[in-house]
């Protein structure tokens, strides 16, 4: 009980009546990130289920750990195997980490001290929903973007995209997403194109950085990869989107405990593969023929689905809308990859865009509840 | 007409210290109370005064809205005492005991000469009609309103349920009567939900129309059952009553006298030897408690009721007016370090398999009231839905609960549901939303605004 009773002292000024008060929310997170608090049930069930935010929010935390750690050796391993000079799996490691370990915490110290701020201006406790928001930003940006960029599209994410709307869970889009694309149309030389996909590709002749799918959209064909390498992620891309084994682990994670929406990511695979598969008998381009189960693994689509996609709070949240959700951002990425060149990669804007219909989505699904329930008070009166 | 209904969506809670099926009967003690806070909405009006004498069945007060309901003292003996709170509020009205017992007796016809306009105008006097609850709002039934129908829940799936096929054992005969008294009042649509392992009980009870619904907690809620059965239409209004009361109703049919009886099952991880007690309605705990063996070293929680939608009363207190269990958690008001991380705190049951409680999930475990985690901002994680085994949106219920808005919460079906449905939800959410109190408070607001 010793750090307890550290804890028991520091709180003394926070408490109410005391000097440091108004930063009650900032002490809040730090105990409470220590001890699951002695509060008990005062009303309703007397008896709660271990499940939290934070524990949510770690689980996910957890599931996205294979990749991240996957992204910063890849980081590594992009660069070093184009340059000609031999290096070991550590000498990759080092590299990733030179690069990512900055921008996890960029983004971090950015997005966390907005929380923090708003958390105390309006007087309530910090939510956890950054934790997690704040690991998917670096992992899905391009690893040359410089850290400022990283800073400003967090800033907006967090004010823009989750503040303005009242905080965690009243956000439209997802978070995250909504840094990347702040990036991506703020800073388009920094998030597109042949040279940001590989370390070091814009400062060193002879690297690289060019994406499958921005191969397949410039009408060239990604010859060098293979399938496996394809699976694994041993290909340029995004920090931690390039692996889908290490997305299915995750996924396996999320599944398993039960804290990410199977039918979510199911719908968007389904949805994804039928208009995969459609595209391949028209065929009229280098992506319209590029086979349908390597759309699945190629680009952000596995990470987008089971990272992106299934955030409670901008997904539908009925279990028929997280069908038709999931369904409708996987056939949109592909949508988006075959027809839009500019942007060879679909699923953030997939995933935005079924983020605001969302809504809509929930809204004619509850209408038909509603209609059920109209049409039986009908029955019943005509039968009276 | 029987149906068989299995509930998928639901969580059946194993909870440590369900009573045995043992049965002690404890004597008149001195005490005995209404809990007001028992009859929901209820403005009381007192017929006695602090002094007098009342015989067991004697009017106590009576409700302001309609005059002929009345409350009857359960004992005879003096008023002890009138216990008001904030603004005059009364809390309890205590009834010192004489311990001889002296009754009220009643005319009462034969059934078969009863039409229902005197079976009610029986139930009102003899102080039996607060046994009969009305949903929508879930508070004591208006005479003045024909039900469509009246449901019986025989069984029990919260957590530490209780068997109420053992405390009718001894009592079946008066049960039956009083189930043939309110079949006449809703010529014939009374409905009884039972468990299929309860194939003894149903071969007693043929004359009636019986459904089975298996499957999870809230298999055996009555709002469940209605949901699934006859659902409450916007307008309509059915009658509830426990089972045990339905056997106070019938033994007053039989005998013209009011007996509130109550078997109580004492339960929970803090008791040693969990099983059930016969006293008479609105005892003292403690003349329970006496004869309980709990653990020692921690602070306990009583409640009237199931550890999910029960009331906290302190042991000094008094039994509830309808409540079969007194359900007894230690507090949880202990730091958990790190408890939050998944796996590191494997005591505490989770829905989701984020520690390694679900390994065990055959045994009974310990529960205290530890919230877990702090009030947070609504995620829809999805757990509500998945507890919930009715064709109604409860996250969507209860934002338009908070919000207000009545016309919606009509649409969304706030007449098909009680604040019980809503335990499990409380009890799962990850943001820890007071789901049961937002529902009562949208059910009152929408009562205000209605009635």
């Amino acid at each position: 009980m010793n750090i307890r009773s550290i804890v028991d002292n520091l709180k003394k000024p926070f408490e109410k009546g005391q000097k440091l008060e108004k930063f009650y929310p900032a002490f809040d997170a730090f105990e409470t990130f220590l001890f699951v608090p002695n509060h008990t049930s005062r009303k309703g069930a007397h008896i709660r289920d271990a499940i939290d935010l934070k524990r949510v929010m770690i689980t996910v935390i957890i599931a996205l750990l294979p990749a991240l750690f996957y992204g910063i050796y890849n980081t590594g391993y992009q660069y070093l195997i184009q340059t000609t000079q031999s290096f070991t799996a550590v000498d990759a490691i080092l590299h990733g980490s030179y690069k990512i370990v900055p921008m996890i915490a960029v983004s971090y110290i950015v997005g966390l001290s907005i929380e923090f701020l708003f958390a105390i201006l309006r007087g309530h406790q910090v939510n956890e929903g950054y934790l997690v928001t704040g690991l998917l930003i670096p992992m899905i940006m391009p690893v040359d973007i410089p850290l400022w960029m990283v800073g400003v599209s967090v800033a907006f994410a967090v004010v823009i995209g989750k503040e303005a709307f009242g905080g965690t869970g009243m956000n439209i889009l997802n978070p995250a997403l909504t840094a990347r694309a702040f990036a991506f149309f703020a800073y388009p030389t920094y998030m597109s194109g042949n040279q940001v996909w590989v370390s070091e590709a814009s400062n060193v002749d002879g690297v690289s950085g060019e994406t499958i799918l921005g191969m397949l959209a410039a009408g060239n064909s990604p010859e060098q990869f293979g399938v496996l390498e394809m699976f694994v992620g041993s290909i340029p891309g995004s920090i931690a989107e390039t692996s889908t084994l290490m997305v299915l682990i995750g996924a396996f994670i999320l599944i398993y405990t039960g804290i990410g929406s199977w039918r979510i990511m199911l719908g968007c695979v389904i949805g994804a593969a039928i208009t995969g598969l459609l595209f391949n008998l028209w065929g009229a381009n280098a992506l319209m023929s590029f086979d349908w189960h390597h759309h699945l693994i190629v680009g952000g689509f596995a990470f987008g689905v089971v990272f992106m996609a299934t955030d409670p709070v901008s997904a539908a949240q009925t279990v028929k809308g997280k069908w038709i959700y999931g369904i409708l951002v996987g056939v949109l990425c592909i949508l988006i990859r075959v027809f839009n060149p500019a942007y060879p990669e679909g699923v953030m804007l997939a995933i935005l865009l079924m983020n605001v219909f969302a809504p809509t989505i929930d809204h004619y699904v509850i209408e038909a509840n509603v209609k059920r329930r109209e049409n039986r008070l009908k029955t019943q009166l005509r039968t009276a | 007409m029987s149906q068989d209904i299995s509930i998928k969506k639901g969580l059946s809670i194993n909870i440590k210290g369900a009573a045995e099926k043992e049965l002690k009967k404890i004597p008149l003690t001195k005490f005995y109370a209404h809990n007001l806070d028992d009859f929901h909405l209820l403005i009381p009006k007192l017929e006695v005064k602090v002094g007098d004498y009342v015989k067991r069945g004697q009017p106590l007060f009576y409700s302001k809205t309609n005059e002929s309901i009345k409350f009857v003292s359960n004992v005879s003996g003096y008023v002890k005492d009138i216990v008001r709170g904030e603004r005059r509020k009364i809390l309890n009205i205590v009834i010192e005991s004489d311990k001889k017992d002296s009754i009220v007796t009643s005319n009462i016809k034969p059934i078969s000469k009863l039409d229902s306009e005197s079976i009610i105008k029986s139930l009102l006097s003899s102080g039996c009609w607060p046994f009969i609850k009305q949903r929508p709002f879930d508070i004591i039934a208006d005479p003045t309103k024909k039900p469509k129908s009246i449901f019986i829940s025989c069984f029990d799936s919260a957590p530490l349920a209780i068997d109420y096929k053992f405390i009718l054992n001894d009592r079946l005969d008066h049960f039956k009567y009083g189930l043939e008294v309110l079949k006449k009042l809703v010529s014939g649509n009374l409905y009884l939900g039972l468990n299929s392992s309860q194939s003894d009980l149903a071969k007693q009870l043929t004359n009636f129309n019986l459904n089975y619904f298996n499957g999870p907690h809230p298999s055996g809620n009555v709002g469940v059952h209605i949901h699934h059965i006859d659902p409450i239409n916007s307008g309509e209004v059915v009658w509830i009553l426990n089972p045990e009361d339905v056997a106070i109703i019938g033994e007053f049919f039989e005998t013209g006298q009011f007996n509130p009886e109550r078997t109580i099952a004492v339960s929970g991880p803090p008791v040693k030897n969990p099983k059930y007690y016969r006293l008479i309605i609105g005892a003292e705990l403690k003349s329970v408690l006496s004869s309980v063996d709990l653990e020692e070293g921690s602070e306990l929680r009583y409640i009237n009721g199931d550890v999910l939608s029960g009331k906290t009363v302190s042991s000094n207190g008094f039994l509830g007016f309808y409540n079969n269990n007194l359900s007894i958690l230690r507090e949880g008001n202990n730091y958990k370090l790190f408890g939050w991380i998944p796996f590191i705190n494997n005591k505490t049951p989770s829905i989701y398999k984020t520690s390694f409680s679900w390994l065990s999930n055959g045994k009974p475990k310990e529960y205290d009231t530890n919230l877990n985690g702090e009030e947070r901002a609504f995620v829809a994680t999805g757990e509500m839905e998945s507890v919930f085994p009715m064709d109604v949106y409860p996250m969507q219920l209860i934002k338009e609960c908070l919000i207000g808005d009545i016309e919606k919460m009509e649409k969304l079906g706030i007449y098909e549901v009680s604040p019980e449905d809503f335990g499990l939800i409380d009890y799962s959410s990850s943001s820890k939303i007071e789901a049961q109190s937002i529902i009562r408070e949208g059910l009152d607001y929408l009562y205000k605004e209605t009635q």
